[in-house]
């Protein structure tokens, strides 16, 4: 996955002189989870900036250049780290194309690494998807696979949009096709989910890492149980591809989302919410979610794969859509 | 004190102080008729450090400000009438009723924006500036910010950026001696704020905000320190404001004499009788200018009072950039059917019903403007002669929804 980012990147700042990366530690540093590791031997100081610890006046800096012609690929070390910049995310970039009524663009992408599984406590695991899907105004990324990640990035830097793109940190090692196609191509766009599997019984829907974790649930579900369950990864939350989860609950009648964050206004209540509304005719059960546990994820391992969704919590609640089912 | 520039010139500064003085007056009084909503902050007393900031900014440079920038905009050549409109919520606003007062943009004429958050600014500036830079262009940007804003996490950050990346960038700081209510020594430790960034690499200078020639040295100066040697510096210039912090302040932080003290050294009384003085203008031109200024505001209430308000259909407009991409940007919930915002062309009908049923309370008698900050004493900061011009004295209805308990 990391490659494939860092391709995209690079890829990118070849074809656009525009576009240009900073972040606290991307240039000499190479990148906390490396993810910028060679870009400043290739592109050089100008173009790959280290910053001072600043989160929200690294992202105001963006949103200035965005506004006067150029692409900043903004890094924020970690997810965590966007509440120093709430400011200019929230009150600044998403705002501006709309306040301004559209004399101001801010072409920019924020990545920022997030979620849980490496100990990080409190700090360092949260899952903000939800957080940033809120906002009118920002679109939201959040990849899971390497294929994905790449062209979701280039398709990012070349949106006119500000874009929250989340990397999951599990994530950063995964292994994966990457097709090589034409540097110059995006060949995916924004607002199109990937039905990673198909099937008739159940459609789970995975965010981020969670859609791995669907895949994997899935094919315990068809082994153990017979269970047929359509797994679909929305890949972006803004835009939002509900067209293809609706047409697939549509054809299952049962929905289970799963994701990394909190219950409580999750991406899970908001898609629930929205089936409901739109296909309420079609659910034969009520429709289920999977979250991370309600909590600051804990420090001891054993607590923190607690509060973390798993195959099993994932393989009971579709289970549970079908009770009573012939 | 500064020599004064050529007639030309003179008049030119005279001319754009006077405007905007003639328009804040205006915006106050709208204000007070509910023409004009929410907060409304008014720059009346400050004229000489923004025309005199503008006036020696070159085309390309960039201006960012605060949420008191109707002057900002106006020095820079925004038309009156196109601000006047925003404050009204008007489609012909410049930011077609979508920011109001605190919002005003033109990147027609490079003002980047009032913005709301205090020091928000501030950031952005960076940026502006760091593009410039990029791009091998030699426009300098200047950002303009209160005392208040020097005591953000975003003063800090930003002069330690722009110090480190030499970027073409100058701060003025514009000390009215409030932030809000509050007064610089009771809220700032450094009182000297021209020192305040120093630390971080960024000198600062001070200047009499009142002195539009004194203005236009120290800014010169700055931008060609920015733009020359990449350079930033820090300006701090004292203005005072003879108004409230908004125009719902009833002022009690500060003593009448002091409003009155600081009146005496009016910017554009002491510039227009130093130049009448000194032979450059002649009293007849001094009443040109008033007179000027007097009809052009009154002819932008007329353009703003003219103006259609904004259509409900396009309420979604410029939320997103149209790309191709596909998926929904936006969702409606008030709408069993769901929209995609701005990329509909039509909002289906039972949005639309909900939208012109929750657009029906702007129709609502409005009665005595409710300060939003303390439901109702915007009255203590109103002249009497303004309170008189009230039209509708009655309280406003209390409308539920319909539906609703």
């Amino acid at each position: 996955m990391r490659e494939a980012l860092r391709d995209a990147m690079a890829e990118e700042m070849r074809r656009d002189e525009a576009v240009f990366v900073m972040g606290e530690d991307v240039a000499v540093f190479q990148g906390a989870f490396k993810v910028t590791e060679g870009l400043l031997e290739e592109f050089g100081e100008r173009r790959v900036r280290d910053t001072p610890i600043s989160e929200n006046t690294i992202v105001g800096a963006g949103i200035g250049a965005a506004m006067n012609g150029l692409r900043p690929v903004v890094e924020l070390m970690t997810v965590n780290f966007s509440l120093l910049a709430l400011d200019q995310i929230v009150n600044h970039a998403a705002a501006i194309p709309y306040m301004f009524n559209g004399q101001a663009q801010v072409p920019m992408v924020i990545r920022m690494p997030g979620g849980g599984g490496h100990q990080l406590g409190p700090t360092h695991s949260h899952s903000f998807e939800a957080l940033f899907l809120q906002v009118p105004g920002l679109l939201v990324a959040c990849p899971s696979t390497p294929a994905d990640g790449k062209a979701l990035l280039k398709a990012a830097i070349r949106d006119p949009n500000p874009v929250i793109f989340i990397e999951h940190e599990s994530l950063y090692g995964a292994r994966g096709e990457v097709p090589d196609g034409d540097a110059d191509e995006v060949p995916l766009r924004f607002g199109e989910a990937a039905v990673r599997r198909e099937g008739a019984d159940v459609t789970i829907i995975g965010v981020l890492k969670m859609a791995q974790v669907a895949e994997a649930a899935a094919v315990t579900l068809a082994s153990e149980h017979g269970v047929e369950a359509e797994v679909i990864d929305p890949r972006t939350l803004r835009p939002l591809d509900l067209d293809t989860i609706l047409a697939s609950v549509r054809k299952t009648n049962r929905a289970v989302i799963v994701e990394e964050g909190w219950p409580h206004g999750g991406v899970g209540a908001n898609l629930a919410t929205l089936i409901t509304e739109q296909a309420f005719d079609y659910l034969d059960a009520p429709v289920q979610r999977v979250t991370g546990a309600d909590v600051h994820m804990p420090y001891s391992k054993r607590l923190e794969q607690a509060a973390i969704p798993h195959e099993e919590h994932i393989v009971s609640a579709a289970l549970a859509t079908l009770r009573g089912a012939a | 004190m500064p020599e004064l520039p050529d007639a030309a010139t003179c008049y030119q500064l005279l001319a754009r102080m006077a405007l905007i003085r003639r328009f804040e007056e205006e915006a106050g009084r709208q204000y007070q008729r509910a023409r004009a909503g929410g907060f409304l902050h008014l720059a009346i007393g400050e004229e000489a450090t923004i025309v005199g900031t503008t006036s020696v900014m070159r085309e390309e440079d960039l201006l960012i400000g605060t949420y008191r920038t109707h002057g900002h905009a106006i020095a820079r050549g925004t038309e009156p009438r196109r601000v006047m409109a925003e404050l009204f919520g008007r489609v012909d606003g410049t930011s077609g009723g979508r920011g109001g007062s605190m919002h005003i943009f033109d990147a027609e004429k490079r003002f980047m924006g009032g913005y709301g958050i205090v020091g928000g600014n501030l950031p952005i500036a960076a940026g502006l500036a760091l593009a410039s830079q990029y791009k091998g262009e030699d426009s300098v940007t200047v950002c303009m910010f209160g005392d208040g804003a020097s005591n953000t996490g975003n003063f800090g950050e930003t002069m330690n950026l722009a110090a480190l990346w030499k970027l073409p960038l100058f701060f003025l700081v514009e000390n009215n001696l409030y932030g809000m209510g509050t007064a610089v020594e009771r809220h700032s430790a450094q009182t000297d704020l021209s020192k305040k960034a120093e630390g971080y690499g960024i000198t600062g200078t001070r200047v009499d905000g009142m002195d539009v020639c004194a203005v236009r040295e120290g800014v010169a100066e700055g931008i060609r320190l920015a733009r020359e040697e990449q350079r930033p510096t820090l300006l701090e210039a004292f203005t005072y404001r003879y108004r409230g912090h908004s125009a719902a302040d009833p002022e009690v932080y500060r003593e009448r004499e002091e409003v009155e003290e600081w009146r005496e050294k009016d910017p554009i009384e002491t510039f227009a009788r130093r130049c009448v003085e000194a032979g450059v203008l002649g009293e007849r031109e001094v009443g040109q200018v008033r007179e000027a200024a007097d009809k052009e505001v009154e002819a932008a209430v007329e353009f703003a009072e003219a103006s259609p308000e904004p259509p409900l259909e396009r309420m979604y407009e410029n939320l997103y950039a149209r790309t191709e991409a596909g998926g929904w940007y936006a969702v409606d919930e008030r709408s069993p059917e769901p929209h995609r915002g701005e990329r509909e062309d039509e909002i289906p009908a039972a949005a639309r019903e909900l939208a012109e049923a929750g657009a029906a309370y702007a129709e609502q008698p409005a009665g005595e403007r409710p300060n939003p900050a303390t439901h109702g004493d915007a009255q203590e900061g109103v002249e009497p002669r303004v309170a008189a011009e009230r039209e509708v004295a009655d309280e406003p209805e209390q409308v539920q929804p319909e539906g609703g308990d």
